[in-house]
């Protein structure tokens, strides 16, 4: 009795202190978030100051909104949303390819989804040059057309819809047809809302992927106006001798709204890329 | 024949994009990588000659381009377990209790992994300054006089792979948490029983039955690694001296900056080989383990 009592008193030590341990370790990793959100709230004079402060001493919104007046971070804001959006329309199209794979008998279809497999072992560094090159003789570097074409769909994504989709009974399908519902409206009003914990994960993950998109906008788009949020944030990444805080003021509206999104929707993030461990 | 054509109509769309911009580039870098293809050449077709291998002699005798292997391969053996190490102890350490609180604390650990790099770039570009970065301050406090974190040649190796690791463990932390969930209780409960103490059951039952998500873990964080291109392409730009030129950024320095989209494509087909060599090594091995 009372060696199983000291046992678990030293269970709930142990615990504890790795709780301790842990949380050290997580504010630690979180540090560089936290000071980035103080450090753009600080006067640059403070910013640069030595010793450094952890907490703002006159706080300001200055430089945020500098971004937003003197520099053209609205319009890069516009551009960013821009593009997410047009990924959703990749989105779309790979959830109808999934649908195909899944649930259609017809010739050719083993050695699609065998391409669909190959991609996922070509590194981007293979693909950069040559995509350059197409995008050019479309005549799409500089449109946000041709800064999302090259992410717009994945093989992973068309592989996870397929797998998820697979699962949709065929019976209730043949009897959206039955009923005398053509083969988009089956897909639009039974088989998207059936797919709605796959559908969630990967309009969660397709957000913060377009969001943080970069080499692709570096690459495609050498007009300013087109710029995307990254590309725009790059630009302040060679003044860093001059004002820190406005980088920080920068930085924080590419992260924040990632962080939002994360927090609403974390247990899809989190399962999203708790799947990509089956790639 | 409406029903035979329906599930073209659904997989075109998307197979078309997926041929055009991951199949197709394939075969363009591989003929791009036969000729002297540069500016000239991207402004008037006429220029470009087919040189044969030309590219991939030039290449192997490019000293740049072996720089750029060394430190990938430095990178690589650095890196790779640094990170399987890192998030495995910390998976196992959040995998101690299921409360909301271990729970609070993952998210904390996931949150480098999706943010912008260039972000991610600017943040720690300011903690590494050298006049007034945080990380020098806190060195100051015990009587380090100041460091060059991204200007010094060794030490920016580090401080690039530093922010890549701490990065990259977040992603790792939770695929060795689904794998955890896999691991029955009965046999830790079972082990308990028969005395056995944390490290041992550890030791004994947990690790063996994660056998497959660290080998899987190994194998997808060493591509990554030989793939090395944000850090040090937004922290330092490769320099100093090229000391964290990895191979992604020495192939696009040279198909971007200097516009040899032949010669950059033949680096990426090497890189390409490189990679693949080494995952097959790496499933071989795996099967010869597995045969015990």
């Amino acid at each position: 009795m009372s060696t199983d009592t000291r046992n678990r008193a030293r269970t709930r030590a142990l615990t504890i202190t790795i709780g301790v341990g842990l949380a050290i370790g997580a504010i630690i990793t979180a540090f560089p978030f936290i000071w980035m959100i103080t450090s753009s709230f600080k006067p640059q004079s403070e910013s640069i100051d030595y010793p450094p402060t952890i907490l703002p001493q006159t706080p300001t919104i200055e430089y945020y909104l500098t971004l937003f007046t003197e520099l053209d971070f609205g319009r890069y804001l516009v551009n960013t949303v821009i593009v997410v959006l047009i990924s959703y329309v990749g989105l779309m199209l790979m959830a109808m390819a999934g649908y195909a794979f899944a649930k259609f008998d017809f010739r050719g279809k083993g050695w699609m989804f065998f391409l669909v497999l190959a991609t996922l072992m070509i590194p981007v560094q293979v693909t950069m040059i040559p995509t350059y090159l197409i995008i050019n003789s479309l005549h799409l570097t500089n449109t946000l057309v041709g800064i999302a074409l090259p992410t717009l769909v994945s093989g992973f994504s068309i592989f996870l819809f397929r797998q998820f989709m697979t699962t949709i009974p065929t019976e209730m399908l043949e009897a959206a047809r039955l009923d005398g519902a053509g083969e988009f409206r089956t897909f639009w009003q039974i088989v998207l809302p059936m797919s709605k914990p796959i559908l969630a994960v990967q309009v969660v993950l397709t957000f913060i992927a377009g969001w943080n998109s970069f080499l692709w906008p570096l690459i495609l788009s050498s007009d300013q106006k087109l710029y995307t949020l990254s590309v725009g944030l790059n630009l302040l990444n060679q003044q860093l001798a001059v004002n820190p805080s406005l980088q920080m003021a920068g930085a924080s509206v590419m992260v924040v709204p990632i962080l939002i999104v994360f927090i609403i929707f974390q247990r899809y993030v989190i399962q999203g890329f708790a799947l990509s461990g089956l790639k | 024949m409406k029903r035979k054509l329906t599930p073209y109509l659904f997989v075109s769309p998307a197979m078309l994009l997926l041929v055009t911009f991951g199949i197709f580039p394939i075969f363009l870098a591989a003929a791009v990588s036969l000729t002297n293809m540069n500016i000239s050449g991207f402004v008037r077709p006429q220029n470009i000659k087919f040189i044969g291998l030309e590219n991939y002699v030039t290449l192997f005798s490019d000293k740049d381009f072996w720089q750029a292997l060394w430190n990938t391969g430095g990178f690589a053996l650095f890196g790779v377990p640094a990170i399987v190490v890192l998030s495995l102890a910390v998976a196992l350490l959040l995998n101690r209790r299921g409360n909301w609180f271990f729970q609070a604390l993952r998210s904390f650990y996931f949150i480098p992994a999706i943010t912008a790099i260039v972000a991610v770039s600017l943040i720690w570009g300011y903690l590494y300054n050298t006049q007034f970065g945080f990380f020098n301050y806190l060195l100051s406090l015990v009587g380090v006089p100041q460091v060059q974190w991204l200007s010094d040649p060794l030490l920016a190796k580090f401080s690039v792979a530093l922010v890549a690791i701490w990065r990259g463990t977040g992603l790792n932390i939770i695929i060795f948490l689904a794998a955890l969930q896999g691991v029955p209780k009965e046999y830790l409960e079972a082990a308990s029983m028969d005395g056995a103490g944390e490290w041992r059951k550890t030791y004994s039952i947990t690790l063996p039955l994660l056998r497959f998500a660290i080998f899987f873990v190994s194998v997808t964080t060493t591509i990554s690694w030989l793939q090395f291109f944000d850090e040090p392409f937004v922290l330092t730009d490769g320099g100093p001296l090229g000391a964290t030129t990895s191979m992604s950024i020495f192939l696009y320095k040279e198909g971007f900056r200097l516009n040899q989209f032949g010669y950059a494509a033949a680096g990426s087909l090497v890189l390409f080989a490189i990679i693949a060599v080494i995952t097959v090594i790496q499933l071989r091995l795996r099967r010869a383990d597995d045969e015990y």
